[in-house]
């Protein structure tokens, strides 16, 4: 805590001078220099390249052996004589939990960017900036552990009030007795993990607005709410949703805290209150140990399922971030 | 601003401090605490035979023989000089994976091989095969919390009706039936099962489809979760930890881990007289009515869950060690016996108890005590 150190975002365009560019390498430390970042770049690629085949291999072996359908199929028994497996459910449990999770955080990560970067005098701006960082850096087990031993009980309260006034929406409709854990406290949990990525990208957004847009529509008269919608909102709009999709990233990714708080079930049920679901990546945690060698290639061919999500969604945010490079979150 | 900077190091260093000694304080207490229990151990593996043990020997499998095989391994090593018995708890699945691919001396297991795992073994086990070999057996504790009633008595129907979702209200004429004179609460049931894959939910559907055969019919060998509804909850200590949570919430899992967070646990009504407790020495008298199905050096055994012996309770599990008859690796083989030797011994059996577990009865143990020296 007392190793907090201011955080300011530098003045753009400050001390561009400083370094001049060059245009053709021609010393031994440039080629060298240039040598090695293109060997990282490389060596990334490999990487990549690497995991996708290896995933794409072992996805092969399984699937081929595979008796339902794996797309469509709500079973996991790669065990079973024959084996049937599919990801219908993991599927479904992952959309829905990032989704709620994507409900709960979007809003509230603005609220947090905003009031740090325009409400908040500065004493209590950076130091508030920091805690939400120090969110991102506790590991997920950890979340997991709070949230089955502290969330759990404490969401049960909550559950029921929905239950009894939302009820009718079918989505809050919970059929039973039971704690929760379920995809709506999978979904608290999940937001409150990707809060600080999107709170620290669109942060980074909202402070690149041109101070003179800011000052223009504050001389129209416009009180401080109507300058951040009319300048701030519209300026960081794409800043938000690519903070929100490398948010959603990590939602889609997550393991450990899920794994420890959701009680799974290969069912699909739309009552988001009612105990089960399962996602990707807690489906390959619970059953990892325990699988045998098919088991194993089954739950890397749901792991590729997910890689390709992942790939596609992060993919999404960076061409966002890309379209509009002059403000970008990528430095964030 | 350099003023600024020392104030940053000084109050970093404030924080180390109290950290670093929370960590030294923190490691104190567990010493303490162990130090006790490992002497006592130490003094008490006094002839352990080493003939010949050496180096490394790897081992890996089930997670529900770990607690037993650190108390061996301590033991062991204890006794004979240099030489590492490792054991990596990653599951029967992953340790027969392992066995099978020569990776490891020897395998845990909560079930016996399948014939296709025997068949895979024979490219490991050169002119041999994978055998198993019981080592350790512990009841199975369902365990409960329900405010304000002690002693509940179950029988395998309604067990297999309560995790099936058929009975959902604690006074169920069912349950009440079996537990006269008791005033059970108007409370729905809450059954948790294991989220992950277990020997332990294997072993109780074993039991389920054996003893209450009407009412269960969920294949008997799946590790994971079968039946549809209840909730889950990731590993034994998540299922103790939901069941001593909430109330009116029943679940199941090693005694161990019941006796650790003090839940009470099920009295079973097998038939017998008396309804029987979950306790080691009652594990033992049913796994004493087991029959031995494999041939040959194979001790495979099939349990009788239907067992109606005074006091002998029936949701138990065996865990194998699972090695070649015939052709084991030359280094380890003289470790590998060694081990085992002790394990199977009077001696190491003895311990067993001492970690929650129920020693193998005596006719078994004898059993394997025969088969160790012959391996090769």
């Amino acid at each position: 805590m007392a190793t907090a150190t201011p955080h300011h975002a530098p003045p753009p365009g400050g001390n561009q001078t400083t370094t001049p560019k060059t245009s053709a390498p021609s010393r031994a430390g440039d080629r060298i220099f240039r040598g090695l970042s293109r060997g990282s770049g490389i060596t990334l690629l490999v990487i990549m390249a690497a995991i996708a085949v290896f995933l794409t291999y072992r996805a092969v072996l399984a699937i081929s052996k595979n008796e339902g359908d794996f797309l469509t199929t709500s079973e996991w028994n790669p065990a079973g004589n024959p084996p049937v497996f599919g990801i219908a459910v993991l599927a479904f449990g992952t959309i829905v939990s990032s989704i709620i999770a994507m409900v709960i955080a979007v809003p509230i990560a603005i609220g947090i960017a905003l009031f740090i970067s325009h409400y908040a005098p500065r004493r209590l701006a950076s130091p508030l900036a920091y805690v939400v960082d120090l969110l991102a850096a506790v590991p997920s087990i950890i979340y997991g552990l709070w949230g089955a031993i502290f969330l759990v009980p404490y969401l049960g309260g909550l559950n029921r009030w929905l239950d009894q006034y939302m009820g009718w929406t079918y989505v809050f409709d919970k059929s039973g007795e039971g704690v929760a854990r379920n995809l709506f406290t999978v979904g608290v949990l999940l937001a409150i993990m990707i809060l600080p990525i999107i709170t620290n990208v669109t942060r980074e957004v909202f402070l690149q607005v041109p101070r003179m847009h800011e000052e223009a529509a504050l001389a129209l008269g416009a009180t401080r709410w109507e300058t951040i919608r009319m300048s701030v909102l519209p300026f960081g709009r794409s800043g938000i949703i690519s903070a929100s999709m490398l948010g959603l990233g990590r939602a889609l990714g997550e393991t450990m805290a899920v794994a420890v708080v959701l009680s799974p079930s290969f069912l699909i049920s739309g009552h988001i209150l009612d105990p089960g679901g399962g996602t990707f990546a807690q489906n390959i945690a619970a059953k990892f140990n325990e699988a045998n060698e098919f088991g194993r290639d089954a739950l890397i061919a749901s792991g590729l399922v997910l890689f390709v999500i992942t790939l596609l969604v992060n993919g999404a945010a960076r061409w966002i971030i890309g379209r509009r490079k002059e403000y970008s979150g990528a430095n964030a | 601003m350099k003023l600024h900077r020392k104030t940053g190091l000084r109050a970093t260093a404030l924080g180390a401090l109290v950290v670093s000694g929370a960590l030294v304080l923190t490691a104190c207490g567990s010493d303490d605490n162990a130090s006790p229990d490992g002497t006592k151990k130490t003094t008490a593996a006094s002839n352990i035979a080493c003939e010949g043990a050496k180096g490394q020997l790897l081992a890996a499998g089930s997670t529900a023989q770990k607690n037993a095989m650190d108390l061996w391994v301590k033991n062991f090593q204890a006794a004979c000089e240099g030489v590492e018995v490792n054991y990596q708890a990653i599951g029967s699945g992953g340790g027969i994976t392992k066995f099978n691919q020569g990776q490891v001396a020897f395998a845990g297991s909560d079930s016996a091989l399948k014939e296709e795992e025997v068949t895979e073994s024979q490219k490991i086990c050169k002119g041999g095969k994978g055998i198993n070999l019981p080592m350790v057996g512990g009841p199975v504790a369902i365990g409960y919390k329900l405010d304000g009633v002690d002693g509940l008595v179950l029988d395998a129907a309604t067990l297999a009706k309560i995790f099936n979702s058929k009975i959902t209200k604690w006074n169920d004429p069912a349950i009440a039936k079996l537990n006269p004179g008791v005033k059970l609460p108007d409370l729905a049931i809450q059954a948790f099962h294991r989220s992950d894959e277990s020997g332990t939910t294997q072993n109780l559907g074993k039991y389920l489809s054996e003893a209450a055969a009407a009412e269960w019919k969920h294949d008997p060998k799946t590790k994971s979760w079968p039946a549809p509804g209840g909730q889950a909850a990731n590993g034994s200590s998540g299922v103790a930890a939901a069941v001593k949570d909430t109330n009116g919430a029943i679940g199941y899992f090693e005694l161990s881990y019941a006796t650790a967070s003090s839940i009470s646990t099920v009295k079973l009504n097998t038939g017998a007289a008396q309804p029987v407790e979950a306790t080691p020495e009652n594990a033992s008298k049913a796994i004493a009515a087991a029959k031995v199905k494999g041939t040959g050096s194979d001790l495979a055994l099939s349990l009788d869950y239907k067992t109606k012996a005074e006091g002998a309770y029936p949701i138990i599990l065996v865990t194998y060690e699972i090695a070649c008859d015939k052709g084991n690796k030359a280094d380890t083989l003289p470790t590998l016996k060694a081990f085992l030797t002790y394990t199977a011994s009077e001696e190491g059996q003895k311990v067993l108890s001492d970690a929650g577990y129920a020693p193998l009865p005596a006719e078994i143990a004898t059993k394997v005590r025969q088969i160790v020296p012959t391996l090769s």
